[in-house]
């Protein structure tokens, strides 16, 4: 073991994205979206973040974020310690080639009118990377990797079902061998015994090419099984950080406490003490003061409703962002 | 004494451009009051049209029973004239669904919505008497300031309250059965939690059965007391939940079982998968339709489909091989 001196391959650093609302006859900004607020957090080479959380709690466009999909409002995104947004056009270039993402329909993602072999051959086009005949052969390589028969180059993504498209579009993520590729509820729609197919072809690709993978996702357990640390996210913040396995055995925050006791066990036997939450998720445009849980948290006392407690750490590999935490344990 | 709800070797097939398809194969379960049953499968497995079929709502023109029957009570629903469907349908019988935002009008007030479902369960009611009961519903399904929610449009609401309105809507009847088709699916895990507290509660006061249709065998161990799992349109086992969790005995339960990834197991260790694609309906293989993806498959797996055979009175399994499997289950296995 050497001591490390290269940075992370992914430094986030106080990402936050608003959305505007707008409303009125002439469109004024009226409020914001809190989408994501101050979310922080490194990545390296091979490793798996999981982000969870409930529907708007920001996670995906944590990812889109990212990506440059969507412009931040503030933060910073390091990638093999360059900051991305100073990247140069060549460099941008390259961090596209680098970061790749796959979302939960490939099939609103793959273009419906071209053959499959048309669709894994353009990114080796648009980088204008090998001949006619190397990109054909380079088309049947990635079909066999994600075990489809090379027949498929030949077809039209219609003509296959959903796990099938989901190789297709994971097959696309890793044409151009990236360093790190965002899972954006990648196998989400999927049938179970066909989630587990894809789950372990991307944990094999991941071993594979050193994969860096951020694996967003609202199933617990599905994150769990992928990730080697997880992210709990609530209203636009991350509430929690912490190994996967620890953050099941020993949840800090009382929102990842009643996420992990949700989840319904196909065990008939399993005996659980169920929190069950009061209320609905509050909306991101007037997120509450202080902590934002305190609206449905049990152990809310005052300081909650004032003071937002701010991510630090809880032990050795652990960040949590409750007032509280220590006395809950 | 007949059951209340009992489903006896129904048949259902859709028409196609080329022929006739058949999605449902001689599907058996019944239900008694009180009791939940859930129906579980993977997409395309029939678990929503054997719902549809039992609710008289196939599509029409294409979809048609092709055989069996489903009796209420003792009375066979299929040979009921329509006007005697209709009355059942949502009195006796009622139905929610995945995704409330379909089923509710999305220009009509929430109170108007409720009032038409009295108006057709018992016409004449006055309009006060229809806004009390129709608050006491809300109340009932735990939608806080109902007098306010009732003026509002359905998508005002959260997808939770969407849901609980979609219960409140079936409960008017006062049904004796509550067909639930992946009522909480699209839900977030914390408010598919409350639906489900409800759902238990409900059925504690009123007693009816619930028939839940669910992909989610975590959903099933929560709430159901006796399961049917389903694969290609035909039951592949059936049996009380405990059974059926320790020790499955079709291939395909197995399968699934293994398939979960557990908060308990090991993270980035690969899974037990089940191979292959479930198959299309106008791709069927003969024989037991899991026969491509079964580790157990032979030779006579692909003539005639295996029976569905009865351990026990509850526990019935449609595989040859089943008392092999049981057989090596029962030995003792290194640790």
């Amino acid at each position: 073991m050497s001591t490390r001196t290269d940075p992370p391959l992914l430094q986030v650093r106080g990402l936050t994205k608003h959305f505007p609302v707008r409303g009125g006859v002439f469109l004024r900004t009226v409020g914001h979206v809190h989408a994501v607020d101050d979310v922080s957090f490194d990545l390296d080479t091979g490793e798996t973040i999981g982000l969870v959380g409930e529907s708007g709690c920001g996670k995906s466009t944590v990812g889109k974020t990212l990506l440059r999909l969507y412009d931040p409002t503030a933060g910073r995104v390091f990638f093999e310690g360059r900051d991305i947004a100073t990247m140069s056009r060549n460099e941008l270039r390259q961090l596209r080639r680098d970061i790749q993402i796959i979302f939960q329909d490939p099939f609103e993602s793959l273009n419906a009118r071209h053959t499959v072999g048309k669709i894994l051959e353009e990114p080796f086009l648009i980088h204008g990377l090998g001949t006619s005949v190397e990109r054909r052969r380079r088309v049947d390589e990635l079909l066999e990797r994600v075990g489809l028969d090379a027949g498929a180059a030949n077809r039209f993504p219609h003509e296959f079902s959903g796990g099938q498209r989901q190789r297709i579009g994971i097959a696309r993520a890793i044409a151009l061998k990236p360093r790190l590729i965002v899972c954006d509820e990648a196998v989400s729609a999927l049938d179970v015994s066909i989630q587990s197919q894809i789950i372990n072809l991307l944990l094999e690709l991941q071993r594979e090419m050193r994969l860096a993978l951020i694996f967003i996702a609202h199933d617990l357990a599905v994150v769990k099984h992928v990730s080697d640390r997880i992210a709990v996210m609530y209203l636009g913040e991350v509430v929690e950080t912490a190994d996967a396995t620890d953050i099941y055995e020993s949840p800090r925050h009382p929102y990842t406490k009643a996420l992990i006791s949700a989840i319904p066990v196909p065990d008939p036997t399993a005996q659980r003490d169920r929190i069950v939450l009061v209320g609905d998720v509050p909306s991101p445009i007037d997120p509450p003061r202080g902590c934002r849980f305190h609206t449905r948290c049990r152990h809310a006392r005052d300081d909650c409703r004032e003071r937002k407690p701010a991510l630090t750490a809880a032990g050795d590999r652990a960040t949590v962002a409750c007032h509280h935490w220590q006395d809950l344990s | 004494m007949a059951a209340l709800l009992a489903v006896e070797e129904l048949s259902v097939g859709f028409d196609t451009e080329e022929d006739l398809v058949n999605v449902l194969d001689r599907v058996s379960f019944d239900i008694e009051a009180g009791e939940t049953l859930g129906l579980v499968g993977e997409s395309g497995c029939g678990k929503s049209v054997t719902a549809l079929a039992v609710m008289g709502l196939l599509p029409k023109p294409a979809g048609r029973i092709q055989g069996g029957d489903i009796l209420f009570r003792g009375d066979s629903l299929l040979a009921l004239p329509r006007e005697r469907m209709r009355t059942i349908r949502g009195n006796r019988i009622a139905m929610i669904f995945q995704e409330p935002m379909t089923a509710l009008n999305p220009v009509q007030r929430i109170g108007r919505q409720l009032a038409e479902t009295f108006a057709l369960h018992e016409p004449g009611l006055s309009s006060d008497a229809i806004r009390q009961r129709s608050l006491g519903l809300l109340e009932e399904v735990g939608i806080p300031a109902p007098d306010r929610r009732l003026d509002e449009y359905p998508h005002q609401l959260s997808g939770g309250m969407r849901q609980r309105v979609m219960i409140a809507m079936a409960l008017a009847g006062r049904p004796d059965v509550l067909i639930a088709d992946e009522p909480t699916t699209a839900l977030d895990v914390t408010i598919q939690a409350q639906i489900l507290e409800l759902l238990r509660d409900l059925q504690r006061d009123t007693g009816m059965a619930i028939i839940f249709i669910t992909h989610d065998l975590g959903v099933i161990a929560e709430l159901c007391s006796r399961v049917v799992v389903m694969y290609a349109g035909r039951v592949a086992e059936q049996a009380d939940i405990h059974p059926l969790f320790a020790h499955p005995l079709h291939p395909y339960t197995r399968g699934l079982l293994d398939s979960i990834p557990r908060l308990e197991g090991e993270p980035k260790t690969p899974l037990t998968t089940i191979p292959g694609t479930v198959p299309g309906i106008d791709d069927l293989p003969g024989g037991c339709r899991f026969v491509n993806r079964c580790p157990f498959a032979e030779r006579r797996c692909e003539g005639e489909p295996p029976p569905l055979d009865a351990l026990t009175a509850g526990h019935r399994v449609a595989c040859y091989r089943w008392r092999e499997i049981e057989a090596d289950d029962a030995r003792p296995h290194p640790a």
